[in-house]
């Protein structure tokens, strides 16, 4: 090994050791991810203003190339780079260590943005007009296919890499006993990632040969196995984002962990049940039969939605109490009332959790039941329902991690501060409208993925009921406005990273323009709070214990999704008997 | 100074593993018995519920299957519209619907409350069935025959929309399904 000693700064808010090599690879991987954030946003703002109808932006074929590349952009690209970067955060600055294999790090970057480049080349000269999913025998370019093995192999060295991080973290005695819950979270993305990319490799290797005429593939199979590198890869997401929940909450509001056991165990049915999940896409399709499809979706994928009930509990009463032992102890919500809302990382982590929990988990679990699905299958439901937990879940909670990133891993100023003050209400508002109206226009059958559905063209006519039209312009309004909302942020990341002003010191409880409020105004407890904690947890509270608050809340979740729930099957109940 | 109560962003102090607040007992054994309730409805639905995608499900070969649906037209077609045969099968047997781009065919005219077994299948690339405005959604695989046994519930003239992306022609694949309430008039012999 010549790699040269590594060399650390000392972090001026945190006091924590920053290994600089780690910390240019997190900025490449974050600049690369909002990069690939702008081109998505750009095409997302072209297909809602295609599906309303009264604009009609592009022509057929356009919108179904930029429906490819928004589907790429944003939910490969964009997410995936920044999980890179989450991970090499997490191995090297939350544990105080260093990056190891720095140069095949950057050699696997290498790959990825390669990989990145062919695909977006492929798709926009029209070499490639296969959707995300590209479902076998639509057929691309074999440099389509060449490009997504490329980023992928890239991003599996990187998560390997993030392994080795963590065992020489522990080698050489970085941290005391067990990883912190952020980092085991970003450790159970990690191995998720390993699961979803095996997947991809063997669907895109034989999808590749394929398209160069050496062997066939079967459509069902391949639709199988990509759903377990496609559904899979969201898992990541929603493991790498619950880590953010936790870790934007202990920045802002100074949540604590309730429960470590529950809070890890919840991670580990991640891990134990997610793969399964592939099978919900596969709900109608006729490959398979419907004890494979209970089994697969049911069963286990509940103990997932298990995992992602706990940790809608845990994160809230995390803050509540966070808050309570920070003196906020009044009624049942004064916590939440004097939260700091003007924290862009605070009002990121709050959209982010409710609207994932309330839009995306409730919709998710009731359109994936298998007979469920049969009036949701391919209609606007379905991007009304990934767009409330990709788009509103993750991409939100990165959106308010690089509000912290900015100042702590750049060293900058966050620019445009009092934009981005109000960019996550504008883009978490315009993605609620959007997802909801989206899955009330489904529900009407409006298919997705879809140039025209006025069917000017078509031999028979078919009219929707008039309220569609009205439905798919407020798609449109909520559409421009988060897409609006994710370009400000695209704005605000660029500048300050790349003209921002640097940021030499915070002083501690001098509220600072461009410096989140947590890291001016550290929610630093009191050296008494296990006292406190103590007091919060005794049994005379009651069955109600430590977080009344979020018991509350997470009550209300619950009525709402059986509501939800139950009012699905209703409708099922009307159609025709098939069987 | 370490303190037990910590944050996500410390080490938790050695032995994490401990009981959970009653609170926190209660949120997780409601949310596992709810999760039981969500499988349950599944089964429960194949048992006592009239809508399940499970089928009659075999592979075909897609030139298998448009010859199979060649007979089909040849044996029952009534009518057409702009060339496009439009087939009443009797009551109860096994009717055929073929997706390719950017067509379905035949048009079928099918009795209300009496029960088909609908073959779909593919010629080419993915389709998706998508009866509306009933809103009954299935995927069509090339290579693979769904057979749905459906019963109509109501008579009316409706659409097929092609709701999985197969090509250029996607949104013009537009198909039609007429249910009578009568029975449907089919021609004694078969052909016209």
């Amino acid at each position: 090994m010549t790699t040269a000693d590594p060399v650390f700064r000392t972090c001026p808010a945190t006091g924590r050791r920053i290994d600089l090599a780690g910390e240019r690879l997190v900025k490449i991987h974050a600049v690369s991810s909002v990069v690939a954030l702008l081109v998505g946003a750009i095409a997302a703002i072209m297909i809602v203003l295609t599906r309303w109808q009264a604009v009609h932006l592009l022509p057929a074929d356009w919108f179904y190339r930029v429906l490819g590349v928004h589907g790429m952009s944003m939910l490969i690209f964009f997410i995936i780079f920044f999980e890179m970067a989450v991970l090499v955060f997490a191995s090297t600055a939350l544990l105080n260590a260093r990056q190891t294999a720095v140069r095949t790090t950057w050699a696997a970057y290498g790959l990825m943005l390669v990989g990145a480049l062919m695909v977006e080349w492929m798709m926009w000269s029209g070499r490639a007009d296969v959707l995300y999913t590209s479902y076998v025998p639509l057929r691309a370019d074999p440099n389509f296919y060449l490009g997504v093995i490329l980023f992928a192999v890239g991003a599996l060295i990187t998560v390997g890499i993030f392994f080795a991080n963590l065992v020489v973290a522990k080698r050489e005695r970085r941290y005391e006993g067990s990883v912190p819950l952020v980092v085991y979270g970003a450790m159970t993305a990690a191995i998720i990632a390993v699961i979803t990319l095996v997947h991809g490799a063997a669907i895109y290797i034989p999808t590749y040969l394929w398209s160069l005429g050496l062997m066939e593939v079967d459509p069902q199979v391949y639709r199988m196995i990509w759903w377990a590198l496609g559904h899979s890869s969201q898992q990541i997401n929603v493991a790498a984002m619950v880590a953010i929940w936790y870790m934007l909450g202990a920045l802002t509001v100074g949540s604590v962990v309730l429960n470590e056991k529950i809070s890890r165990s919840a991670f580990v049915l991640y891990i134990l049940f997610i793969s399964m999940a592939s099978a919900h896409h596969l709900l109608v399709d006729p490959g398979m039969g419907p004890a494979w499809k209970i089994v697969n979706t049911s069963y286990f994928m509940y103990m997932a939605v298990l995992a992602s009930m706990i940790h809608g509990f845990t994160v809230p009463a995390g803050m509540e109490l966070g808050m309570r032992l920070r003196g906020y102890t009044q009624g049942m919500f004064d916590w939440l009332r004097r939260a700091p809302w003007g924290d862009p990382g605070f009002s990121s982590l709050v959209f982010s959790v409710v609207v994932f929990g309330f839009v995306g988990g409730i919709t998710g679990v009731t359109i994936g039941t298998e007979q469920i699905n049969i009036i949701v299958h391919n209609t606007l439901r379905s991007p009304g329902h990934f767009h409330s937990t990709v788009a509103s879940g993750t991409a939100m909670a990165f959106m308010g991690a690089t509000y912290y990133l900015i100042p702590l891993v750049f060293q900058r100023k966050v620019a445009f501060w009092k934009l981005a003050k109000i960019q996550p209400y504008l883009f978490a508002g315009g993605m609620l409208v959007f997802t909801l109206s989206m899955t009330f226009a489904g529900s009407f059958g409006v298919p997705r993925r879809h140039w025209d559905i006025s069917f000017s063209g078509a031999p028979y006519d078919v009219q929707f009921n008039p309220i569609v039209d009205v439905i798919l312009a407020v798609v449109a309004l909520g559409g421009v406005t988060a897409a609006t909302g994710a370009l400000i942020f695209v704005a605000i990341a660029v500048k300050s990273v790349f003209f921002g002003e640097k940021l030499e010191t915070i002083t501690r409880g001098v509220a600072m323009v461009g410096v989140p409020q947590g890291l001016t105004h550290p929610p630093v407890h009191a050296p008494d709070v296990d006292a406190r904690n103590a007091e919060l947890h005794d049994k005379s509270r009651g069955i109600m214990g430590p977080a009344p608050g979020t018991i509350i809340l997470v009550f209300v979740f619950l009525a709402a999704f059986v509501v939800y729930f139950y009012a699905n099957w209703k409708v099922l109940s009307f159609l025709w008997r098939i069987g | 100074m370490a303190t037990e109560t910590h944050t996500g962003l410390e080490c938790p102090p050695a032995a994490w593993w401990k009981p959970a607040h009653k609170a926190e007992k209660v949120w997780v054994s409601i949310a596992f018995v709810w999760c039981l309730i969500l499988f349950a409805m599944m089964p429960i639905w194949h048992w006592k519920g009239g809508q399940n995608p499970s089928g009659i499900r075999s592979r075909v070969e897609p030139t298998a299957f448009m010859e199979r649906v060649q007979e089909f037209i040849t044996q029952y077609q009534v009518d057409d519209d702009r060339g496009m045969p439009i087939v009443a099968p009797p009551p109860g047997s096994d009717i055929y619907l073929a997706a390719f781009s950017f067509q379905w065919m035949p048009i079928l005219k099918l009795q209300k409350n009496v029960e088909y077994t609908l073959h779909l299948s593919s010629l080419d690339v993915n389709h998706g069935f998508s009866l509306y405005p009933i809103n009954i959604n299935f995927q069509v695989v090339p290579g693979y025959d769904y057979g749905l046994r459906v019963t109509p519930n109501a008579s009316g003239d409706f659409r097929i929309i092609c709701n999985e992306f197969c090509g250029i022609g996607h949104h013009v694949m537009v198909g039609r399904v007429i249910v009578e309430d009568g029975p449907v008039t089919t021609p004694a012999g078969g052909a016209q």
